[in-house]
């Protein structure tokens, strides 16, 4: 279980006005902005869910699963992994949680798998399979295990054909393939997916859909997807929360905020103008 | 362990792979090597005894440090960690149960012994077969051969721990491109790679001698030809534990706070 309580977090942003002099007299003088990117976050995940998380860029969808994966630290609030402490920066709301147990960075992202869709994990000039054996040492992923994993994985995901070849000559949907395989060698119990299905086709789409399914079903994995593919949240959550401006508007069932025979996109448009975001 | 020892494996077979690189760098060696070389040997031709070092040892240390240019330098950076800085993909390397400070350590020495394995055997090879005192003699002894090896790795090892300052830094500064020039230019003139620091004025070379920079290839380029010998060369290897020890211990701390402070821009 993962409970998000109170999560405040801003950026400084150095901000000044085009041109020469204006260049000049930042070299001494900096204008420094507060934005800030997340504002009293706070929601609870359960094991074996699927969790649709959305909003248009910039609402701070990144900056959550940062938080989430223990790589960024926000400014306030806490969040609990299976009731234990991964932040805890304390706030006027929530009184900071006495002698409870720690789960430090290495602990936590052990159990944790991530993809972000933007980014690569895969080393660029060697065969897929070489950061694969790698990963198996980093995790400590023991032999049978990493074996039964590589199979299960390989079949799902067909990466038959690919695991041989230098990550920089395969295409865009393969790679995803691999990174997603990548990301769960270690039979995470959460999964993050960070845009997934970014930039792919729409038969590696379906794939990726399919396939984060049937890993739910079978293996009870927490997933939680951020998108701006709405059909993506139609295949595999129920439960979305909308983040807009830092704000959570909306947790809940997109179904019944449908209207009618409206598509998911109408019905998404629709929410963001309600919110004026 | 296990992990960073991987990291070392796959880094040391992925480097092996480039093979032009290497190629280029062992032709770019040798016209170096020859141009300093034979400048030296001008100025050894009005008065061979007005220098420390004799032509043989100076011609040994030219071409050894030409070989080992890759594993020695401390102005080549690995430039997929700070890639990694750069553009975000720093990301991944957080979300693993692994320690940022000791698998960079590990990438970035292999990085080296890879690309210096390919460039030395040739480098090696011909210089031993040119002759006197242009070529490369032989070591002065086994025991300075040993020595040669021993305090070539622990050079290796102050030149990566250095390099890692650059690296950390790159957490604050976001480009690492300011701090590559300032210590090039520092490294090349104390490090003894432009001119052995023997060479160097009294007062000005006890100086440098105690600084980390004579702690890396000062030491076993000298060693090797018998220069460096006695309670000279003892002390030379105690200051390059200690610098190791140091600069290892200041990275690791510098890290430390970086990782708690780092954001990740974008999507």
């Amino acid at each position: 279980m993962i409970t998000m309580d109170n999560i405040c977090k801003s950026y400084r942003i150095a901000k000044r006005n085009a041109g020469f002099a204006e260049a000049c007299k930042s070299l001494f003088h900096r204008e420094y902005e507060d934005i800030s990117a997340l504002k009293n976050i706070s929601f609870t995940i359960h094991d074996g869910e699927m969790v649709g998380y959305i909003g248009p860029n910039g609402a701070g969808k990144s900056s959550t699963i940062k938080i989430l994966s223990g790589i960024l630290a926000p400014d306030s609030g806490r969040v609990l992994v299976d009731g234990r402490v991964l932040w805890d920066m304390g706030d006027v709301k929530c009184k900071p949680l006495i002698k409870q147990e720690k789960c430090s960075r290495i602990e936590h992202v052990r159990q944790i798998g991530v993809v972000f869709g933007q980014r690569s994990q895969l080393w660029w000039d060697v065969p897929v399979i070489d950061s694969f054996e790698l990963l198996k040492d980093i995790y400590s992923i023991s032999i049978p295990v990493y074996r039964e994993n590589l199979e299960e994985l390989t079949e799902l995901l067909n990466l038959k054909e690919l695991l041989r070849t230098p990550v920089r000559q395969l295409s865009l949907g393969q790679r995803m393939r691999c990174e997603i395989a990548a990301s769960l060698l270690h039979s995470p119990r959460i999964l993050f997916l960070d845009e997934p299905t970014i930039g792919l086709d729409a038969v590696s789409k379906i794939a990726v859909r399919e396939f984060v399914n049937k890993l739910n079903m079978a293996h009870g994995t927490t997933v939680i997807l951020t998108t701006h593919d709405m059909q993506d949240i139609e295949a595999l959550t129920h439960r979305i929360i909308l983040i807009g401006k830092g704000r959570i508007l909306m947790d809940g069932d997109l179904e019944t905020l449908k209207k009618g025979d409206a598509s998911m996109d109408e019905t998404l448009a629709e929410l963001y103008k309600t919110y004026e975001i | 362990m296990k992990k960073y020892i991987s990291f070392f494996r796959l880094r040391l077979v992925m480097g092996l792979q480039y093979r032009a690189a290497a190629l280029g760098g062992v032709v770019t060696q040798f016209f170096w090597g020859f141009m300093e070389i034979i400048a030296l040997r001008a100025f050894y031709e009005s008065d061979p005894a007005a220098y420390p070092m004799t032509l043989d040892e100076t011609s040994s240390y030219i071409w050894l440090q030409q070989a080992f240019l890759v594993l020695l330098s401390a102005r080549t950076f690995d430039g997929e960690i700070l890639n990694a800085i750069q553009s975000g993909n720093i990301a991944y390397e957080f979300c693993r149960p692994i320690h940022i400070y000791d698998m960079w350590f590990a990438k970035s020495t292999a990085t080296r012994l890879s690309g210096a394995w390919l460039r030395c055997i040739p480098v090696l090879m011909v210089v031993f077969l040119l002759p006197k005192p242009y070529g490369m003699s032989a070591p002065a002894d086994l025991l300075h051969f040993v020595l040669f090896v021993v305090t070539l790795i622990l050079g290796l090892l102050v030149v990566v721990a250095f390099s890692m300052l650059v690296y950390v830094s790159g957490f604050y500064t976001l480009s690492t491109d300011g701090a590559k020039i300032l210590t090039g230019a520092v490294v090349d003139l104390f490090t003894g790679h432009l001119i052995p620091l023997p060479f160097f004025p009294e007062g000005v070379r006890q100086v440098l001698e105690v600084l980390p920079f004579a702690a890396m290839q000062n030491v076993p380029l000298r060693v090797y030809s018998g220069n460096l010998a006695g309670a000279e060369l003892y002390r030379a290897i105690i200051l390059q534990i200690f610098w190791l020890a140091v600069l290892t211990a200041g990275g690791k701390m510098l890290c430390r706070h970086a990782e708690k402070k780092v954001i990740v821009h974008g999507g």
